[in-house]
């Protein structure tokens, strides 16, 4: 009863015409970014995080979570229509959705992902207002070793689940750690890691910087590319009789959107996997349960709404332990975590006591946002097929534009403009050589807190390191790490054995 | 492929010899009146830790390589496009101070949308004009935060006046 009451608080904030604007706009903005080919979600609120200082900063970051949304329902549009994922966290719908364009049903798949989308929000935004405050209350009990073991739980699952290769993984979760060490000592003061003196790196390398640079200038650079001609878009035209049809249909797949719902509210969670692999996953199950699987790649509805509903429901997930633990779920969520303690928000279990207006306004804005998004996604589609025939020249030059003057604006120095161009051409030489970029910016944000609560823990325990290993919970944490961590030598391991056994039988 | 592999982990290699070699500036070790490691530790040895793995992917790379050496790290038809788009973002980096946002913006634009992407005078014209009105009043006039001006700071004044 207590939620219901903290919720119905919550929605008397983000219900104030003010933030019911700010969720159109976000979702309007967040639509038109998802559905570029090549920009996504990070992409979106890397951009669009400078901006932001225009509202009060609850505002700020409601718009961010509903650019987060409304990119999560545009990556569909462009799956579906050019045969390219929108993001990364579309690639799924390709499958299914572009057939259905080519067939002529591209309307339909529009809906379908559209509708499918708003019940995979819907149903993880139900776990999350659930699972939300009973997380933060234990949250409360932890101290800096449970602080640590956490971050160091969050690195070791990219190492054990990530796919990536597992040496690049550490590089890059390294890199990502020094490059927070940089400016001044967080417990002496002292400056350390001033790179050729320059008195910019003092205040530290922004969050924002690197994310600008990777996911702005970066992913332009890849895109040039990898896009040599412009694809040809597919016509889809939206009548009622459609979208009543359309209903019809997914009204029968509730077996496949509850399940990929809850499945991807859980995967989005650990922030190694997130939305993408959510969505592949959720594929692969509907085909494998589906009494129409055999129609699965060539056109079957239910190969749409699977990975929608997942990849939407994943990005709920990744919020969660953003927002009660302070340890992001996702390379988005990391910025939002980045900007909101930017703003003198710090996410974790006492900002639910502390700021339980904007907690549970963020919360409830999360509702405001799936809705407006289904609505405004259904109502512009027009609008997306001609505004996906802009070409890509045009594109680029404003979204570079912007990275240049949204690095500059934060904290007014061309030093972070430089580095911002620095990054991306970094960034671009690295995704080139399959160097995974989620690790690398979590790592920049959650490093002073990993240093922070190590040192902290040390300190007051003079010095004795088998501290994090006497509290139960982070000793739990720190066993989980180690799992995981050894996972990929297991596998190795395992592989190694096997390979040996099968060479080894024909000789007995 | 293989060759750029083995490039990028020797500059990843470099790199982080480069931040030990600051890091050390600072206690790298325990320290014992504290208790804890020094202010230079972290860095020091999670720089340790990449230098480890960079020689670990370059040690791979010498002992099963030559499998995906077919394939081409850079798009050679592409690849042009690419860096100079980057030379121009470089060039308007170096122009903001001494001509201003307001000189090095358009001019980018400019030989992006005309130069680079081949579009009409029409709408290159809208968008290099536009977009540098756009960003003044939502920067300067809105928020506040003022962009490079450089040279061109004088001819601001007016306007200043008239907004604030």
């Amino acid at each position: 009863m207590e939620l219901l009451g903290h919720l119905a608080d919550g929605f008397a904030t983000s219900l104030s015409p003010m933030n019911l604007m700010i969720v159109i706009i976000g979702v309007t903005a967040g639509l038109f970014i998802g559905a570029m080919p090549g920009l996504g979600s990070v992409n979106g609120v890397a951009i669009v995080l400078p901006l932001t200082f225009i509202v009060p900063p609850s505002s700020a970051i409601i718009l961010l979570a509903a650019i987060y949304y409304g990119a999560m329902y545009g990556g569909a549009i462009s799956s579906i229509l050019l045969g390219i994922p929108g993001a990364s966290t579309a690639v799924a719908t390709t499958f299914d959705g572009r057939p259905m364009a080519q067939q002529g049903k591209a309307g339909l798949a529009l809906i379908a992902a559209a509708t499918a989308s708003f019940v995979g929000g819907t149903i993880s935004v139900i776990l999350f207002t659930l699972f939300a405050a009973p997380l933060a209350d234990v949250a409360l009990a932890f101290g800096p070793p449970e602080e640590f073991a956490l971050v160091l739980l969050a690195f070791t699952t990219f190492v054990g689940l990530g796919g990536d290769d597992v040496l690049k993984t550490i590089i890059m979760i390294c890199l990502g750690l020094v490059l927070s060490t940089v400016g001044l000592d967080l417990i002496s003061g002292q400056p350390r890691l001033i790179f050729f003196d320059q008195p910019g790196f003092y205040s530290g390398v922004s969050f924002l910087v690197l994310a600008i640079g990777i996911y702005g200038v970066g992913e332009i650079l890849y895109t040039i590319e990898t896009s040599k001609s412009a694809p040809s878009v597919t016509p889809a035209k939206l009548t009622f009789k459609e979208l009543k049809y359309g209903l019809k249909e997914m009204n029968k797949l509730w077996k496949t959107m509850s399940f990929g719902s809850i499945m991807g509210f859980f995967v989005g969670m650990l922030p190694a996997a997130g939305a993408t692999p959510a969505a592949l996953m959720a594929y692969g199950l509907a085909k494998l349960t589906s009494k129409t699987s055999s129609t699965f790649g060539k056109g079957n509805i239910e190969g749409v709404a699977a990975p929608e509903t997942a990849n939407n429901a994943a990005s709920t997930g990744s919020l969660l332990p953003m927002l009660t633990l302070g340890i992001p779920g996702s390379p988005t969520t990391a910025l939002l975590l980045g900007g909101m303690v930017m703003w003198g928000l710090v996410p974790g279990p006492m900002l639910f006591i502390e700021q339980p207006d904007f907690v549970w306004g963020l919360i409830s804005s999360l509702y405001t946002a799936n809705l407006a998004a289904v609505l405004v996604n259904l109502a512009l589609i027009p609008v997306f097929v001609w505004a996906l025939r802009m070409p890509f020249t045009v594109l680029c030059a404003i979204v570079l534009i912007l990275c240049l003057v949204g690095g500059y604006a934060p904290s007014q120095k061309l030093h972070d403009v430089w580095l911002i161009v620095g990054f991306g051409v970094i960034g671009y030489f690295l995704r080139k050589a399959d160097y995974p970029m989620a690790p690398l910016v979590l790592a920049l944000v959650l490093g002073p807190l990993m240093e922070r609560s190590f040192r902290q823990t040390l300190i007051s325990e003079q010095g004795n390191v088998l501290a994090f290993v006497e509290r139960p919970l982070s000793a739990t944490f720190i066993a989980l790490s180690a799992i995981f961590f050894l996972l990929p030598l297991l596998n190795m391991l395992r592989r190694r054995m096997r390979a040996k056994t099968t060479a080894g039988k024909p000789a007995e | 492929m293989l060759l750029a592999d083995r490039l990028i982990a020797v500059g990843l290699m470099a790199l982080s010899a480069y931040f030990m070699w600051h890091a050390y500036a600072l206690p790298i070790g325990w320290n014992g009146m504290t208790g804890g490691p020094g202010g230079g530790a972290f860095p020091f040895w999670l720089s340790a830790i990449m230098l480890v793995c960079a020689a670990g992917i370059l040690l791979r790379s010498f002992r099963n390589g030559t499998a995906d050496n077919t394939s081409k790290f850079f798009d050679i038809e592409t690849l042009g496009s690419v860096v100079s788009v980057v030379v121009a973002l470089i060039v308007t980096v170096a122009i903001m101070p001494w001509g201003g946002a307001y000189i090095a913006l358009p001019l980018f634009l400019l030989w992006y949308l005309k130069i680079f992407g081949k579009h009409g005078w029409v709408l290159t014209l809208c968008l290099t004009i536009g977009t540098p009105i756009f960003l003044f009043f939502f920067f300067e006039v809105t928020l506040k935060i003022l962009l490079p001006k450089g040279l061109t700071q004088p001819l601001f004044v007016p306007l200043y006046a008239i907004f604030f």
